[in-house]
């Protein structure tokens, strides 16, 4: 019989060298893709343009639709928060700055990324998930083609592209969101609303979301591409995968999202 | 007899479980071998060390003169355009036309133009029997189909080495017949030595020019057919004779089976 004290210590031994193992792998796969995404094609071995484009509208093209109706009504409903503050001191046209830098420097980004974390980070594991059971991975092995640069590059290059632009299209609409509840319901001058928002906006707080959406727009590929290598097993893993991506990306997203914040607002 | 492939002393692992104990066999160059054996005998895990998927404890693979089971990604890419794999479920990409996917290889390792590619994709599907089928995507096809696809993807370099794991797997017993004779009409037409991966005793009474068994991870018997027939082994008896095991009633027994001792 264990004692409780072997018991306790090879829970945590186990525990820790899944955990470095997962660290370890998991950084072989971020270096891998960099490489085969930004250092071999100087080498001569492009990167595969027509399936970077298909990757693009599946993630971007498809999601603008939901990212548009999401930010119009965050946007909204942020007006109306604000309102409910500012209204007691009199001071109802900061509404337009709250929405703007509220939604540029912080909701944008992060309700883009939960939404793409949920819609193409899921279907990344599903699809390399289910190719790893099917052997179509040791398949593309076999021919001697490289299963990073031919699935995850991709990818990566349509995350990069298209996290920062639907997030543009989320600051565009939600300030819209804004500006529709503050000229109607709150009855603010519309055109004094949209000269204060571009005087509370600098070039800075739209610049800095950005760089947030480049950030986790690599994270939520990684996480996908991850769990989808990770499969061993039939169709039941590739389900349990596919939720784990969601989990572990909706929650790297916010660390990362922590950290970049941190960051800008001591340094900047 | 001129030796294709030799494995000397071959062990693996999955984590502390040794899979392969000791395996030590040669494949003939320029015929059909097959390997046989029960289920979870260890056929894949050596299919997968003999395609340089999966890397050995110990032991060593001799293809071409060189060693494969030490070859760095480099070297062992070279050897990779020599050979042609179907897998199981023939593992052709879903996304891709059946033209496409035997166009993969060709397009990673050559620099054909794209009208001679389209001429030799046609060839290679005509070779299946599969002509007319280029701009089917493989949801489209039957089982059997997409097995003669996956043969056509395999063949697209003109390998010198042809491996295929469990060809009948999933078929019904009129198409696993078919592509037997498929595999046996390709082995009349090329000098490609070929490995098929089976449990199907009609198979192998079909196809096989030489014949290896494997039985819980051991190389039991290698030879020819009519040495296969002769053998005297009792757990070759066994398989030729479709014999089950002693039938198992405690949960007890089951237990110590399923745990492995
Ligand atoms: N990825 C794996 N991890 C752990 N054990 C495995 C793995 N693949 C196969 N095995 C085990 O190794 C043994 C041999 O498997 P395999 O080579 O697939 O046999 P076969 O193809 O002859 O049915 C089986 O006991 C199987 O359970
Ligand atoms: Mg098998």
């Amino acid at each position: 019989m264990l004692s409780a004290a072997e018991t306790f210590f090879g829970f945590i031994g186990r525990n820790a060298i899944r955990l470095f193992k997962g660290i370890h792998d998991a950084s072989l796969l971020i270096n891998n893709t960099f490489y085969w995404a930004f250092l071999s094609p100087l080498k001569g071995k492009p990167i595969r343009v027509k399936a970077t484009i298909y990757e693009m509208v599946k993630v971007g093209y498809n999601s603008v639709p939901i990212v548009s109706v999401i930010a119009l009504f965050v946007g909204i409903i942020l007006a109306l928060q604000s309102a409910y503050q500012l209204k007691r001191v009199g001071a109802m046209i900061y509404v337009a700055n709250l929405v703007g830098v509220s939604l540029t420097r912080e909701l944008a980004p992060i309700l883009t990324a939960i939404i793409v974390a949920g819609r193409s980070g899921s279907s990344f594991a599903a699809e390399i998930g289910s190719m790893k059971s099917a052997e179509e991975i040791d398949a593309l092995v076999t021919m001697g083609i490289n299963p990073i640069r031919f699935l995850v590059v991709p990818k990566l290059i349509a995350m990069m592209v298209m996290l920062p632009a639907l997030t543009m299209i989320a600051d565009f609409i939600g300030i819209l969101g804004g500006f529709l509840l503050s000229v109607t319901e709150l009855q603010l001058n519309p055109y004094n609303y949209i000269q204060q928002t571009m005087n509370a906006l600098v070039i800075k707080d739209i610049v800095t979301g950005l760089i947030k959406a480049l950030a986790f727009g690599i994270v939520i590929t990684i996480v996908g591409a991850y769990q989808g290598f990770k499969v061993e097993g039939g169709a039941e893993e590739v389900g349990r995968r596919t939720t784990a991506s969601v989990v572990t990306s909706i929650f790297l997203v916010i660390v990362f999202d922590l950290f970049f914040t941190m960051l800008f607002y001591f340094f900047a | 007899m001129e030796t294709a492939i030799e494995i000397k002393n071959l062990v693996t692992h999955y984590g502390d479980v040794k899979v392969l104990k000791d395996v030590s066999f040669s494949i003939p160059k320029g015929k059909t071998t097959v390997i046989l054996g029960g289920s979870g005998s260890g056929k894949s895990t050596l299919l997968k060390h003999l395609i340089g998927l999966l890397k050995p404890t110990t032991g060593q693979i001799l293809m071409n003169g060189g060693d494969i089971a030490v070859m760095n990604e480099q070297e062992f890419n070279e050897v990779r355009k020599r050979i042609g794999v179907l897998f199981q479920g023939a593992a052709l990409l879903n996304s891709l036309t059946v033209a496409d996917n035997v166009a993969l290889p060709m397009r990673e390792h050559t620099q054909l133009e794209e009208s001679t590619m389209q001429v030799m994709i046609r060839m290679k599907l005509d070779l299946v029997g599969l002509s007319g089928f280029e701009n089917y995507y493989p949801s489209q096809l039957s089982g059997g189909m997409k097995k003669r696809a996956g043969i056509a993807r395999a063949m697209a370099l003109d390998p010198a080495f042809l491996f295929f794991d469990e060809p009948s797997a999933g078929l019904d017993p009129i198409t696993a017949a078919g592509l037997d004779e498929l595999i046996l009409k390709l082995r009349q037409a090329f000098k490609m030595t070929f490995i098929v991966v089976t449990h199907e005793m009609p198979s192998v009474f079909k196809i096989a020019d030489y014949v290896v068994m494997l039985d819980r991870g051991d190389a039991v018997f290698a030879g020819t057919l009519d040495e296969l027939r002769a053998s005297d082994n009792e757990r070759i008896r066994m398989f030729l004779e479709r014999r089950s095991e002693k039938e198992v009633y405690s949960p007890e027994d089951y237990f110590r089976i399923i745990a492995g001792d």
